[in-house]
């Protein structure tokens, strides 16, 4: 409260002040008998020289940022296709940055210059068809040659990925991610919103996930058909009008949806199913994102409720995620975060995927964290998490080798990173009572529980 | 008709007749709902001054949270109250709803309604030598929608659930579903109901514009003698009318996605835990339609500016504007060309790469004409002999910021390098230094240059200077150091950065020492406009009364008398003989040669 009132005391205060300096100057320019509109020589030459001193400012501060947030301030990149866009951006800041400064230049050299000076009559040039041909051709030139390299390394960027990328689905909601490797096969499964469950946040599509959505909607106790059903005619619940409204809308709403989930099982291809069984999920941030350097990813993106963009900052990679449709990108990383830590002098520094596509309160919060791996660790880290609890009862030749053993021990120590093959989570295979014990490394545990809370939105 | 029958009344002289209009006019018929151009003008001036504050206020407040982040700061208390800035730290709804309605009143309501309003009234009629709007009515009406949608859009700040919060794209389905959302209730209505009335405010206004550049210009004033200025306003107008009603209907579709269960823009959505029907829609429809008029939108804001400059430049050069006829080419070539690069926006929004291309192409086409602008602006100082009037001063900081941020427009325009600095920093900084430097330096320039033509009376030239030092140095030193923070990857629209501090914690100091930075450059631009309220205000109603042609200029608004009567002249209306740049001009005593003075023997027109 007293900071308030100190305030607007401040700007009262302020703007008397003001009036009365004005009031002064006025009276000293009536006495001077020299009106607004009439610029004294000595005001000229002030501005004129500010607009000097302004460029060397101006320039000065432009150039000791550059020097000290870096001269295109972003670090090195981490993939291939990142290391040509850096080389295309650096050559284009030349480019405009020669142009920004030799223009400005001009502009306040001009400014200084060719200040009113008593005497002089300024010049009667209203046109030169020549120079006006000259600035039309020489930036038209300039322009062709940004266009042409942009666009060979945009559809370098865009285009289709190599048959043997990994194909990696990256789903966003209000606020954050999830990936899912697409396992095996390299398949991702099928997906339809409408199977979204508590069991299957992505709406993944099978002979069982189908089952479960679509019983759960006519039977689950509190909010499927029946239940909502038996209570609207139940004569002795009572609602107020828009609980009733609401509860009509979702039952309509649901009925709807059981329609066409009946339909999707009707049409559903039960050889498919395998396809979604061995993907294998990890939810951010609490769970990273495991990528195998010098391996091309083809990055599907979708989202659950709002637009949201998968910006990865080093991997200098952007794409939105779009509601009802399936965008995707690809990249592949060529250092991988060990390296990337020892060329930033940061050891704890991680690659990240961003939100960057306002979607919300906690839009600053939405990341995920992102580590690439040497392709051994990789491979050792998908098999395990491939196998999960499953390790010890597989036949031997399945099983974790000695040397990827040691590799995992060496890269995680005793935690075995988490994440799980879909078929694990929506079974729920019943957690061990004891963390299983993986040969010859003890304690390496893969914490499904956790994990698998940490998938679960908050409701 | 009312024109003709001002003719009639037009032998007064001057004052006689100002004071005859002060018996038969009432009060509500002057100052309110006037039909009269420069009443209008007036009455868009000072809204949009009101909004332009408003703006400039929220802007501060979001900044606070930006350099302070957590922080208790009494100053967000005092503005927001407890519900939206408790213990004094900006809510994160609420930063959003501060972006949303910053970046809508700063676009649509201060550098369109205002900007066109401002000087297409006041100085189309006047330039063009015509007694009034062709249409004095719906002038009238164009100006009472604009103030309509301004009010709702400021109570709209105000709402329980807040003001709309998708930023001022309001991009669906976060625009669409309250779910997801708080500032998508009750708030998005309002920025909708706001809009929509802004847009038919602004049709009416264009068309009026229009129709008056097409049909009453004076005797002698050919489309190629008309001022640069009026060329704008009149490319602005025609660009309006084709894309603002392309809004429209985006706005439209939104509107019945959120109350009538269509599927324009959604489908599959599961929002929150509510499963939607909705199916078959596209977020991406919207952007096509909302960019559709959005780019056409930022040359609306820009073009305006130019024109005013072009003047004031040449006026105080003392040097006819360098290629009259390749800036209005130029002109023309931007107002075409906006029209066909408008999925720039949309590099990495899941459109077909291909298509990306093409606005690739289209879109560096755009920077020729710039270029052309930027060129004979300097050819125009050359050799001149500058008067630093405010007005020449802001002209002078618009060209740079014009320079300044049609490159990094260039860096944009590549899709390739737009997949990494899209949405980021940099964007922003781009647009503001177009924007909110270079198109708001036109405005203040037009402000400056033509307030004794508005008000009769001059305003401080002292505060000008300090106005205009603080305002490009605070400008400037809130948005060059921003491009730096964007290209090395800090997304828009963060509440705060601290998740740079799990990965990133070199990026992350970086990201607070330049916020913080920006901040205190902005409370420094933001306090500089103090300097200007006080002054536009005091000199209204005390400043030392303006000669009747001040900058020695040669159009036709400053051969009208300094008191404002209907009709504009007091006689016949004034006869063209030539382009309005003679200045300097050979073979002439005087340095300027008014429009209206006859061609000398032998003398060549330009
Ligand atoms: C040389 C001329 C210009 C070029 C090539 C250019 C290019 C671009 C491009 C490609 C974008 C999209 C960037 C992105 O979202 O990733 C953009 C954004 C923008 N530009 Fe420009 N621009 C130019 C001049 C202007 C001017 C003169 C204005 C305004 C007066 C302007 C206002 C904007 C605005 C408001 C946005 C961002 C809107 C948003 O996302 O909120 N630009 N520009
Ligand atoms: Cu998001
Ligand atoms: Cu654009």
């Amino acid at each position: 409260m007293g900071s308030k009132l100190i305030f607007l005391i401040v700007v009262v205060l302020g703007v008397v002040a003001i009036a009365q300096l004005v009031r002064l100057y006025e009276l000293s320019s009536k006495l001077r008998k020299r009106g607004e509109h009439e610029i004294s020589n000595r005001d000229n030459r002030l501005n004129a020289k500010l607009m000097l001193a302004f460029m060397f400012v101006f320039f000065g501060s432009m150039i000791y940022l550059m020097v000290n947030y870096g001269w295109t301030g972003r670090g090195v990149a981490a993939t291939e296709h990142g290391e040509r866009l850096d080389w295309l951006m650096s050559l284009n800041m030349i480019i405009v940055l020669v142009v920004f400064f030799s223009t400005n230049f001009l502009l306040f050299l001009f400014a200084f210059k060719y200040v009113k000076k008593p005497g002089v009559r300024a010049l009667y040039f209203p046109h030169s068809t020549k120079l006006e041909l000259i600035w039309t051709i020489v930036p038209a030139m300039a322009l062709l040659v940004i266009i042409v390299l942009g666009l060979i390394e945009w559809d370098n960027a865009t285009s289709k990925a190599k048959e043997d990328a990994i194909v990696v689905e990256l789903y966003s909601k209000q606020f954050d991610w999830t990936a899912r490797y697409s396992g095996k096969d390299n398949t991702l499964g099928k997906f339809d919103y409408k199977v979204t469950s508590d069991k299957n946040l992505l709406g993944i599509v099978n002979s069982e996930t189908l089952d479960y959505a679509i019983d759960k909607l006519k039977n689950d106790t509190l909010l499927g058909i029946d239940a909502m059903e038996r209570n609207l005619n139940n004569k002795n619940k009572i609602y107020s009008v828009e609980e009733r409204e609401k509860m009509m809308t979702t039952l309509h709403r649901n009925e709807e949806i059981y329609r066409l989930l009946v339909q999707l099982k009707n049409r559903h291809d039960k050889s498919l199913d395998a396809q979604s069984w061995d993907d294998i999920i990890v939810a951010g941030p609490a769970e990273k994102l495991y990528l195998c350097v010098d391996q091309e990813y083809e990055f599907n993106f979708r989202s659950k409720d709002v637009i949201h963009s998968a910006f990865f900052p080093n991997f200098r990679a952007q794409m939105n995620t779009v509601p009802g449709q399936t965008t995707r990108f690809k990249f592949t990383p060529n250092k991988t975060t060990a390296e990337m830590r020892k060329i930033k002098n940061d050891p704890k520094f991680d690659y990240s995927l961003l939100c960057n596509k306002i979607c919300g309160g906690s839009h600053y919060k939405m990341y995920m964290l992102i580590e690439v791996l040497e392709r051994d660790e990789y491979n050792a880290v998908m098999k395990a998490i491939d196998l999960g609890s499953d390790n010890a009862t597989r036949p031997k030749d399945d099983q974790l080798t000695e040397k990827e053993l040691t590799i995992l021990k060496k890269k995680f120590g005793d935690a075995l990173p988490a994440a799980h093959r879909f078929e694990t989570l929506f079974k729920g295979a019943p957690a061990p009572a004891v963390a299983p014990v993986v040969e010859g490394a003890e304690g390496m545990v893969a914490p499904a529980d956790t994990a698998q809370v940490a998938a679960v939105p908050g409701k | 008709m009312s024109v003709l029958a001002h003719e009639a009344h037009g032998h007064h002289d001057s004052h006689h007749h100002d004071e005859h209009a002060h018996h038969e006019e009432h009060f509500v018929s002057k100052y309110i709902f006037s039909q009269d151009h420069k009443m209008i003008a007036k009455q868009y001036l000072i809204t949009a001054v009101f909004m332009g504050f408003v703006g400039m206020l929220l802007s501060i407040l979001f900044r606070i949270q930006l350099a302070w982040p957590g922080e208790s700061a009494d100053f967000l208390s005092f503005f927001l109250g407890d519900t939206w800035a408790p213990n004094g730290v900006l809510s994160e709804d609420m930063y959003l709803g501060l972006v949303t309605i910053h970046g809508t009143i700063m676009v649509f309501f201060l550098l369109t309604g205002g900007l066109s309003g401002t000087f297409s009234n006041l100085l189309i009629p006047f330039q063009l030598g015509a007694r009034d709007m062709a249409s004095g009515f719906m002038n009238m009406i164009s100006y009472w929608l604009f103030f309509i949608s301004s009010v709702i859009m400021f109570i709209s700040l105000f709402v329980e659930t807040g003001p709309a919060m998708s930023g001022w794209t309001v991009y669906p389905p976060l625009s669409a579903l309250p779910q997801a959302v708080s500032g998508s209730g009750l708030g998005m209505d309002l920025w909708l109901i706001s809009m929509a009335i802004f847009i038919a405010s602004s049709l009416m206004g264009s068309l009026n514009y229009i129709v008056t550049v097409l049909n009453l210009r004076t005797k002698g004033m050919t489309m190629t003698r008309m001022p640069l200025t009026v060329w704008t306003f009149f490319v602005t107008a025609i660009l309006g009318l084709l894309s603002f009603p392309v809004l429209l209907s985006a706005a439209l579709l939104l509107i019945m996605d959120r109350t009538m269960g269509t599927s324009f823009y959604l489908s599959d959505i599961i929002a929150g835990s509510e499963m939607l029907t909705n199916h078959g829609g596209s977020p991406l429809l919207y952007q096509h339609l909302f960019w559709f008029l959005g780019h056409p939108e930022v040359y609306i804001v820009l073009l305006p500016s130019l024109g005013l400059s072009s003047e004031i430049i040449s006026t105080n050069s003392r040097k006819p504007i360098f290629g009259y006829r390749a800036m209005i080419g130029s002109t023309l070539a931007i107002g075409f060309l906006s029209f066909i690069v408008w999925a720039h926006h949309m590099f990495v929004t899941g459109m077909s790469p291909f298509l990306g291309s093409v606005f690739v192409f289209t879109t560096l086409l755009i920077a020729i004409p710039s270029a052309v602008k930027v060129f004979n602006y300097l050819t125009t100082l050359w050799k001149g002999t500058i008067v630093y009037t405010p007005a020449m001063l802001f002209s002078i900081g618009l060209v740079s910021a014009f320079i300044t941020g049609g490159i990094t427009g260039i860096i944009l325009a590549d899709s390739a390098l737009d997949i990494t600095v899209h949405d980021t920093y940099f964007v922003v900084a781009h647009f503001h230094v177009v924007m909110g430097l270079s198109a708001v330096f036109g405005m203040f320039a037009g402000v400056y240059h033509w307030f004794p033509k508005m008000f009769g009376r001059m305003l401080n030239t002292r505060l000008g200077y300090a106005h205009f030092w603080v305002t490009i140095v605070g400008a400037y030193g809130v948005f060059i150091p921003m491009h730096f923070i964007g290209i090395s990857g800090a997304p828009r629209r963060y509440y705060d950065y601290s998740v740079y501090e799990v990965f990133d914690g070199e990026t992350f100091l970086k990201f607070e020492n330049l916020n913080l930075v920006i901040t205190i450059f902005a409370i420094i631009a933001a306090t500089g406009q103090l300097i200007f309220l006080f002054n536009f205000f005091y000199s209204i109603f005390r400043g030392p009364k303006a000669p009747q042609n001040p900058w020695n200029s040669s159009t036709l608004e400053w051969t009208t008398p300094v008191e404002h009567i209907h009709g504009n002249w007091p006689g016949a209306l004034p006869v063209v003989h030539r382009w309005p740049y003679d200045f300097s001009k050979p073979g002439w005593e005087e340095d300027f040669v008014p429009q209206t003075t006859p061609l000398k023997e032998g003398e060549e027109e330009h």
